[in-house]
């Protein structure tokens, strides 16, 4: 099989974050981490993914800035060609820094913003966070930078969607994007804390659908609902290591982040270029296309819309990477999906503490 | 505007967070967004170049009917509008406000 084009590299330069929110899908195991690719390994991964036609180039973390190297990593892929797309939670995002990476070509700004106001937006991010982050967001747009505003929700934020809403038009954002927590990592750990009731979700969607009509034209409103209400599973990454690839700190190279997880042996940038990866890594071509499926999803119509779902939650739920996404309504093994919904929907409230992200150590 | 007719003293331009850029796999162009990656054809980059926030969109098909022997400016025009409707609904193409 020839390997298709990828178009996007999300490039996790670190796992080091000020934050510690408890829905980070980052992997729990963060020592493995900690010795991160040098600048010129970054510099030759960028080069190596525009030769296999990557456009995009997401720098993403962990917290991106606390590589004091990034305006240099910008440069890299902007001269590649690539758009330069910062994933940030604006923490550190200072006038120089901003104006230093300005001048090194970045093309877009993505802020983390974790509630409307600070007494919950700092409960989630587990510090003093929501000042900070809004000045950081009013800079971008100073700076003449278009601004996405990330929101994670969960269902100890989402009955504050409107307000949210309103705080992201205030700051004059082109786009938010409203995503449900995706349960890998810490927000593994916490799902039960995290997931929320049908009716929450439903008056969370009735305000965002009344948004993105009154917001057309001004602003693009993307909504992400949670895939464990769904009757088919997501389409995720739209299809393994078929349009995107992830490359962690270590040098792991991913078909998603959350990969990693999975029993298939690792592949290294440290030992093999990103082309050999993509091409023929056994972690790459493992679930590519449709004939590693298994009933129900080999004989389903659906097979080439949703690729059987999501590999990575196929193996954490039912031990199978190869499995039907138990998501789906016909996975044998639907009725995990069924319980955990039964209990955010249970008429005893869900009161859980919410476990932080960890913090790795400093190299 | 993207449900209305596209007036002719409309000025469009790329999205604020929207990139054209060259494609070295293809030797064409593509528009680039955070998750958005249009490979445009020959047509479409015509059109997108010219889509500066100064043209109007008469000035445009104008200069296209120009550039091609024979076009009509009504199919042109017609044709042109479509494509910058179908853009603007997913945010990749924005109109600069018409000075009265």
């Amino acid at each position: 099989m020839t390997a298709p084009r990828p178009f996007g590299l999300l490039a996790e330069l670190t796992y080091r974050c000020p934050l510690a929110c408890a829905y980070c899908s980052n992997p729990v195991e963060m020592d493995r981490y900690a010795e991160e690719l040098s600048t010129a390994d970054w510099q030759r991964v960028f080069t190596e993914a525009a030769d296999l036609g990557v456009l995009q180039c997401h720098l993403s973390g962990g917290e991106p800035l606390l590589r004091r190297d990034l305006p240099d990593l910008v440069r890299t892929a902007n001269d590649l060609g690539m758009y330069t797309n910062l994933v940030t939670s604006a923490m550190g995002l200072n006038r120089r820094r901003a104006e230093e990476l300005r001048a090194a070509g970045l093309d877009h700004v993505q802020v983390s913003v974790q509630a409307d106001e600070p007494a919950t937006a700092d409960r989630i991010a587990g510090i003093p966070s929501f000042d900070r982050k809004l000045e950081a967001c009013r800079l971008v747009r100073e700076l003449g930078w278009p601004l996405t505003v990330n929101v994670v929700l969960h269902r100890q934020n989402i009955d504050r969607v409107g307000a949210i809403l309103e705080l992201v038009e205030d700051l004059h954002a082109d786009r938010v994007e409203l995503a449900n927590t995706q349960y890998y990592g810490w927000a593994w750990r916490n799902r039960t804390a995290l997931l929320p009731s049908r009716e929450q979700l439903d008056r969370a969607e009735e305000i965002v659908v009344a948004a993105r009509e009154r917001l057309a034209g001004r602003m693009e409103v993307v909504h992400v609902l949670p895939d464990y209400y769904s009757r088919y599973p997501k389409p995720c990454m739209g299809g393994w290591a078929q349009r995107q690839l992830t490359v962690a700190p270590n040098g792991d190279a991913l078909p998603c982040p959350a990969a990693q997880t999975l029993p298939l042996p690792r592949a290294s940038v440290r030992d093999a270029g990103l082309g050999e990866i993509w091409t023929s890594a056994p972690l790459f071509t493992a679930f590519r296309g449709t004939d590693w499926m298994q009933d129900p999803c080999r004989s389903c119509e659906r097979r080439e819309l949703d690729h059987g779902g999501c590999r990575c939650q196929a193996f954490q739920l039912t031990g199978d990477a190869a499995a039907t996404d138990p998501v789906c309504h016909l996975s044998p093994e639907h009725h995990l999906v069924d319980a955990a919904v039964a209990d955010a929907n249970s008429a005893a409230p869900v009161d859980l503490e919410l476990v932080p992200r960890g913090r790795l150590r400093r190299p | 505007m993207s449900d209305a007719e596209i007036p002719g003293n409309a000025r469009p331009r790329l999205g604020a967070h929207v990139r054209m850029r060259p494609d070295r796999a293809t030797g064409g162009y593509v528009l680039l967004g955070p998750e958005t990656v249009v490979v445009l054809n020959q047509t479409g980059h015509a059109v997108l170049r010219l889509c500066d926030g100064e043209r109007t969109v008469d000035q445009i098909v104008a200069s296209l009917v120009e550039g091609y022997d024979g076009a009509d400016t009504d199919v042109v025009g017609e044709q042109v509008r479509d494509y910058l409707s179908r853009l603007a609904a997913r945010n990749l193409v924005a109109f600069t406000r018409t000075r009265r």
